[in-house]
């Protein structure tokens, strides 16, 4: 499979998910500048890093997400493409309509980097089939704006469509998320967000391999 | 419209100006007339502490600054050492002292950022951060808001560019109620091969402005950072600048992508004094003129005089001189990242720094006396006191020692700052194999299976107080040892010297001697220091800071395999301290945390024992034998078995019998050169052995085991209640739920 990452001014953890998704597929991802308008067909994973695109400073990931290369990842997705977003990619994401809900301030409204569990909510999407339902995972978590919150229809939505594909663990939720949403994904199951890194946790020396199994199941099981 | 240049230069302004009577003279001797405006604000630029250096040059030129890995010594952006296979890291530590007093969350921010960016304008990518923060009493009403300030700035500034945060120091004493500390420090990874240097080389080559725009903020911030504080420091915020991490990321990209054309001939960050500094010192260096057209620099204000713009410290700026036929190529990069790309001057060969706006020149100065032959002092200074011995058994010993040891655990200075270092990104670029919380920050050097950095920030300021030279000794050797304790060899260090006002005899006294201790500490641990700064007038109404010279190391680790950490300890191991009994309890926390005394002399630092004893343990730790190490320093040997304790949720069975002394000294001495380490119950023997044989004096404790520390019949405090002393202090001060008792 191909994957591609997309880079904005401003994300910072594009080396990390170009490296983790090098080590894993075994050749390193194209990756697709912001001004471009078109995305290659033969791409079969996109993936929107973390950081602070535009620096965040009209709201996280808005400017990004009225760039054109957004709308490139908007199309590729309508037509079934698999799309991650991580962190300030999960904002942007959430900004560009793909996935219902928005992400506040962490309600300690501090930055909080440490390591948290992630419960697999649902493990039979594309990107989370390497888990088992239930299975409980470690992660870190690195953001000012992982608080997850959506209207209670929507909630009721998601949750009943098993859109949820992480929740946080064992008291571990760090930003005050509803329901201890960790990451969600679009109806259709190929659109996936989520605030915490797996991409730092793949290799030994990251101490652990606990995210390496979300990469390989998007990349490993597609047709 | 015209902005003026001229104002009657009259003494008040000359004062306010920072510079002193004899300096202004010598400005008329220099230029045989009287300065224009923007001419003063020049000199006052160049010619104050921060950027020259005046008083402290004489000593720091007595430094050992050079070694067979070092590339790069002082004098540049950062030093830069060798690391081998074609590899070299960059480093230095910088204050923000005085801004992030007036302004904690962009005062602490762009000091980040300025210590990122004289990182990256060297050729490196930043790989690594650490931040060394000094506060006021906790119950000082300032506290708790510079606390929140400084450390939510340093992150907001780290975390958006994307550099991981992997140690440092947060302390406090009534001493910094009126001067907090912000020491920054940045390392970064390059080629070293593709070095680059702020020395301009060709005449009539373009001078070419990048980055961000120049606004009004921060003008004269580097005179404000080199004079005292009193009560109009309100009226000072204008000169603490604003920062753009969005802008800095995006300049980083912009400069590492342009510097692979090889189209940079010479660069230099804008950091203190803006475009003055970084101009004068290109020129200064290269032997030439500078000639700067204002009219072409970027602005983000309209009517900004000649002044401002000179003096302006908005961040996020670089100066370069560029090969002239690679202009159209440059500028496309810089315009791909959205960043101002401006020609806005030349170099010549008449060694004048001339400023030229809306047709007229407004400055025409000898560019080597405003730069590398600014004036120096030798400022008069007082040889400090000294404390007589003070004997372990002057000193009482506590009724309880299991309460006594969840004191210092819990105190505020000895306590977990997981409040603050969660706040920064330690994890990013996916390479740190060590956070904060052990002995130094780990981080793997990307394209290499095991080569790895270590990191540490140390000094011990009630050392330095009580005694200037030895205090410099141990602020190096903690941070030898501390890179040591990892499995690290020590490379090299940076220097950050934060002091009072070194027109008062007693406290340069403290500067020269502690400068003395440092030098003779780095000599004999052949830990050169490649960089630093100096940070003077921390003062508020007359009362200087503890002196505080900062001391951040690096450290080089072949194979992380075999690398040490604290907390890695098993069961059944054994628990062996490398280096002698504690007896010194002269400024030991057990005596000011426990007893509320400051007395008798800091430990002395044996040097000669200190390299032993340190080569020993980073062999032990090489040859795969220990399973966790952690290095002795403030709290003695009860606290660094705890934290052990702590980091590796095993408990650990101590008895002190062999021991000799009184148990208050086995246990809370700070006795200096010394570690503990576990090892496998089956390598006891050998390693012991081995000690004696490197003539190396140890001791055998005990064992890992169970879920509490328990030490003879002194005490045995569940591991889980030492966590929960270590942890609550500080989310308790923050949310300002702290029980006054515990105060």
């Amino acid at each position: 499979m191909k994957a591609a990452v997309v880079l904005l001014p401003g994300l910072n953890r594009d080396r990390d998910m170009i490296a983790a998704l090098t080590r894993i597929n075994g050749a390193a991802p194209q990756t697709i500048w912001q001004t471009e308008t078109e995305i290659a067909d033969d791409i079969d994973l996109i993936v929107i890093p973390g950081g602070f695109s535009y620096g965040d400073y009209l709201r996280c990931g808005a400017i990004a997400a009225r760039m054109p290369v957004i709308r490139a990842v908007a199309e590729k997705a309508a037509r079934g493409v698999r799309v991650i977003g991580v962190c300030n990619g999960f904002q942007i994401l959430l900004e560009a309509g793909l996935l219902p809900g928005a992400l506040m301030r962490n309600a300690s409204l501090k930055f909080v980097c440490r390591e948290i569990k992630l419960e697999v909510g649902n493990a039979e999407t594309v990107f989370t089939s390497g888990y088992a339902k239930g299975q409980v995972i470690r992660c870190p978590v690195a953001h000012h704006d992982g608080n997850y919150f959506t209207d209670p229809e929507t909630l009721k939505s998601i949750e009943d469509n098993g859109q949820v594909a992480f929740r946080y663990a064992e008291g571990t939720n760090p930003n005050g998320s509803l329901n201890d949403i960790a990451g969600i994904v679009n109806k259709a199951g190929n659109v996936l967000g989520l605030m915490p890194h797996p991409e730092n946790l793949i290799e030994a020396a990251h101490g652990g391999i606990d995210g390496r199994a979300l990469f390989e199941s998007a990349l490993g099981a597609a047709a | 419209m015209t902005i003026p240049n001229t104002f009657p230069i009259t003494e008040d302004l000359i004062a306010s100006h920072g510079l002193k009577p004899d300096e202004y003279q010598r400005i008329l001797d220099l230029i045989g007339r009287e300065p224009s405006f923007t001419e003063l604000g020049i000199f006052s630029a160049m010619w104050n502490e921060h950027c020259s250096y005046k008083s402290s040059k004489k000593w720091l030129r007595t430094l050992p600054t050079t070694g067979p890995r070092v590339i790069q010594g002082p004098g540049e952006n950062a030093g830069v050492v060798d690391i081998g296979d074609g590899d070299c890291v960059v480093f230095k530590m910088e204050s923000h002292n005085h801004p992030s007093y007036i302004e904690p969350y962009q005062g602490a921010a762009t000091g980040v950022g300025g210590i990122l960016r004289d990182v990256f304008t060297m050729g490196a990518r930043p790989i690594a951060a650490m931040n060394a923060l000094r506060f006021g009493a906790p119950d000082h009403a300032k506290t708790r808001h510079l606390v929140a300030g400084v450390v939510a700035g340093v992150g907001g500034y780290g975390n958006s560019f994307g550099v991981p945060t992997v140690g440092g120091e947060v302390e406090f004493d009534a001493r910094y109620n009126g001067n907090c500390l912000v020491n920054a420090f940045a390392a970064g990874l390059a080629k070293s091969d593709a070095i680059f240097l702020s020395e301009a080389k060709g005449v009539g080559l373009p001078v070419v402005y990048l980055g961000a725009k120049t606004g009004r903020d921060g003008v004269g911030g580097a005179t404000m950072a080199s004079a005292e504080f009193d009560e109009s420091i309100e009226e000072k915020r204008p000169t603490v600048q604003v920062g753009d991490p969005f802008t800095e990321k995006c300049l980083l990209e912009a400069c590492l992508e342009l510097m692979q054309t090889g189209a940079v001939i010479a660069i230099q960050d804008m950091g203190a004094a803006g475009l003055t500094c970084s101009a004068v010192e290109m020129g200064a260096k290269g032997d030439l003129g500078i000639e700067l057209d204002l009219d072409k620099v970027p602005v983000r204000e309209a009517n900004m005089s000649a002044y401002e713009m000179m003096l302006s410290e908005s961040q996020e700026r670089m100066l370069m001189v560029l090969d002239p036929s690679r202009e159209d190529e440059a500028k496309a990069i810089f315009v791909k990242w959205g960043l101002d790309f401006a020609i806005v001057g030349h170099t010549t060969d008449d060694l004048r720094f001339r400023v030229l706006h809306q047709g007229e020149e407004v400055a025409n100065l000898p560019i080597k006396d405003l730069g590398d032959q600014a004036p120096e002092y030798d400022r008069p200074w007082r040889e400090p006191g000294r404390f007589s011995p003070l004997p372990a058994s002057d000193v009482a010993e506590p009724e309880d020692y299991g309460a006594a040891l969840l004191t210092l655990v819990g105190s505020a200075n000895n306590c977990s700052r997981r409040w603050v270092w969660e706040q920064y990104d330690t994890l990013i670029q996916g390479n740190s194999l060590q956070l904060p919380g052990g002995d130094a920050g780990v981080v793997r050097v990307e394209g290499h299976d095991t080569k790895a950095l270590a990191f540490s920030s140390d000094v011990t300021p009630r050392y330095v107080e009580a005694d200037p030279f030895e205090g410099g000794k141990q602020a190096v050797a903690e941070c030898w040892r501390n890179l040591t304790a990892t499995g690290a060899e020590p490379l090299a260090s940076t220097d950050n010297l934060n002091f009072g006002n070194p027109e008062r005899p007693e406290i340069m006294g403290q500067l020269v001697k502690a400068i003395e201790g440092i030098g003779e500490a780095c000599r004999a641990l052949d830990f050169p220091i490649v960089s630093g700064n100096v940070s003077l007038y921390n003062e508020t109404n007359g009362e200087g800071i503890l002196p505080t010279p900062t001391i951040g190391g690096v450290g080089l680790i072949p194979d992380w395999t075999q690398m040490a950490r604290i907390g890695t300890g098993n069961p059944g191991d054994s628990v062996i301290l490398i280096g002698r009994d504690g007896s010194h309890l002269g400024q030991s926390i057990y005596m000011r945390d426990c007893l509320d005394r400051a007395e008798g002399p800091p430990p002395e630092v044996d040097l000669l024992e200190e390299r032993r004893n340190g080569d020993f343990v980073r062999s032990v730790i090489r040859n795969g034998q220990a399973t966790a190490c952690h290095d002795l320093s403030s709290g003695g040997l009860a606290l660094a078995l705890a934290e052990m304790a702590m980091a590796s949720d095993h408990g650990m069975d101590i008895d002190l019998s062999a021991c000799q002394g009184p148990s208050h000294a086995l246990l809370f001495g700070e006795d200096q050169a010394r570690y503990v380490i576990t090892v496998p119950a089956d390598l006891a023997n050998y390693v012991m052995v081995s000690a004696e044989g490197a003539g190396v004096p140890f001791r055998q404790l005990g064992t890992v085991s169970g879920a509490s520390l328990k030490i003879g019949s002194l005490f045995d405090i569940a591991v889980s209640r030492l966590r929960d002393s270590h942890e609550s202090w500080f989310p308790a001060f923050m949310d300002g739920t702290l029980a006054p008792a515990a105060e």
